[in-house]
């Protein structure tokens, strides 16, 4: 056990697969992977890129997390949204990053777009869909702005906008509706941002609020929860339960002992 | 997560966390014992919950044990609870095609004595709330409660009382849940 934990092989461990297939033919409900359920969009702009999110992710008809993030860090210029399943899309952004990473140490360069692009799709290519992450990859490079998107099963398109997830139907008849070549900057945030809004409203998948990130030349501000259509009220009365309610059938209180260790500095008043 | 019963719970409060479980363990609607065990201690400040299949709860409990154990021999310290998440999360995506049926939940104090609380789903998948977490059998009516009776800033004894009630209340709703329940206030 210890020998196999001090060298871990890479790639995915098939140990339990033949298990839970018996498992699941015994009639054992298997507990869903947490889905982002999203809305994602993106489009280039006279000079950069815009992506949006929402922030629901979902695990069935549960909402699991209500402001969970889904642009993800690619390197310093390139960031990419995530749609599918979501252990899928943060897993897979985060080798790739830390690869592009690397890759920028050894060639003392920054990272091209295509370059993130291709190692995501072949990445995705090779599982053959069943890493389900599906991806909009936006950044600013040598060639300025670009937009690519990459599907679960490894084919990409380079596209001036697009949308993904479950809410891409929805937000794709916005930009069907109002996109132009050579929108503003603020026009663009303000485009995708409605995008991301007929998601949260028309999708039962997507929710809460709306992400932001815009990346221009030598420059990217992150707009972390931009838009909150949907905040909760707060609550009129406190519903704290007086000390004592519930029963305490045994007890026990361990005390912490902080032990620290060092050279005092010497007094010398 | 049907098959053996049992929901677990943390929530976080002004510089204090708690998490518990309750206590059965059944095969389907028999009960099997009361007294099992689904939340681990890593470090005084630290707690791992493990709600799922009870084999993969025990196997897992012991993988950590032994992970965290390495950790510190190696560090000379003990694992803050970020850390500690994110080797639980990349151990369960190590294994995204023949996953262990269990979605764990992290609780604990980091050196600073600020309260963190992490749920994952069984691939991995980290989420970090600022509020509360949830998983198990009765996570719907878990959310449910929580939801209504969690408020910021709680006291460590006023955070007890509301994380019982939420877990006692969800517990009644639930016929895979109960016999009693354990809460660590940290």
């Amino acid at each position: 056990m210890v020998t196999r934990l001090e060298q871990p092989r890479g790639g995915f461990n098939f140990d339990n697969f033949q298990r839970n297939v018996s498992l699941e033919q015994k009639g054992i409900r298997i507990p869903k992977p947490i889905k982002t359920g999203t809305t994602i969009a993106a489009i280039i702009y006279k000079d950069g890129v815009c992506l949006g999110a929402d922030t629901r992710a979902t695990s069935g008809p549960i909402v699991a997390d209500k402001n969970c993030a889904k642009i993800h860090y690619l390197a310093p210029n390139i960031y990419c949204c995530g749609a599918g399943t979501a252990a899928d899309t943060e897993f897979t952004t985060a080798l790739i990053s830390s690869q592009l990473e690397l890759h920028r140490l050894t060639t003392g360069r920054q990272t091209r777009l295509s370059t993130a692009r291709s190692m995501l799709c072949q990445m995705l290519f090779k599982y053959q869909g069943h890493v389900s992450a599906a991806l909009i990859i936006g950044g600013y490079d040598v060639n300025g702005p670009n937009l690519y998107s990459v599907m679960p099963h490894g084919s990409v398109d380079n596209v001036p906008f697009m949308t993904m997830g479950s809410g891409s139907l929805a937000a794709m008849a916005v930009f069907e509706r109002s996109w132009r070549k050579d929108l503003e900057r603020q026009e663009a945030i303000d485009l995708v941002k409605d995008a991301i809004d007929a998601g949260i409203f028309n999708d039962l998948g997507s929710g809460s609020n709306v992400d932001i990130n815009v990346i221009e030349k030598d420059k990217v501000d992150i707009y972390r929860n931009y838009y909150k259509p949907n905040e909760r009220a707060p609550k009129e009365k406190v519903y704290k339960f007086k000390r004592g309610t519930t029963p305490i059938l045994k007890e026990s209180i361990k005390d912490i002992l902080v032990i620290t260790e060092g050279v005092e500095a010497m007094d010398i008043s | 997560m049907d098959y053996n019963g049992g929901t677990v719970l943390a929530m976080a409060g002004k510089n204090c966390v708690v998490v518990g479980s309750d206590k059965r363990l059944g095969v389907q609607n028999l009960t099997v014992s009361t007294e099992f065990q689904k939340v681990f201690p890593v470090t005084e400040k630290c707690y791992i919950a493990l709600p799922g299949l009870a084999t993969d709860v025990q196997t897992l409990s012991e993988l950590f044990r032994l992970k965290c154990n390495m950790y510190k021999l190696r560090e000379e310290r003990e694992i803050e609870p970020l850390t500690l998440a994110n080797m639980i999360s990349s151990t369960l995506y190590g294994r995204r095609f023949g996953p262990y049926f269990c979605e764990p939940i992290i609780a604990g104090l980091d050196k600073n004595n600020k309260p963190h609380i992490y749920g994952m789903d069984l691939i991995g998948c980290l989420n970090y709330p600022d509020d509360f977490t949830v998983a198990g059998c009765a996570e719907a009516a878990l959310f449910g409660m929580c939801e209504s009776l969690w408020e910021p800033d709680l006291e460590p004894d006023e955070l007890f009382e509301t994380a019982s009630q939420a877990l006692l209340s969800a517990a009644d709703r639930n016929s895979l849940v109960g016999w009693g329940a354990v809460i660590h206030t940290m």
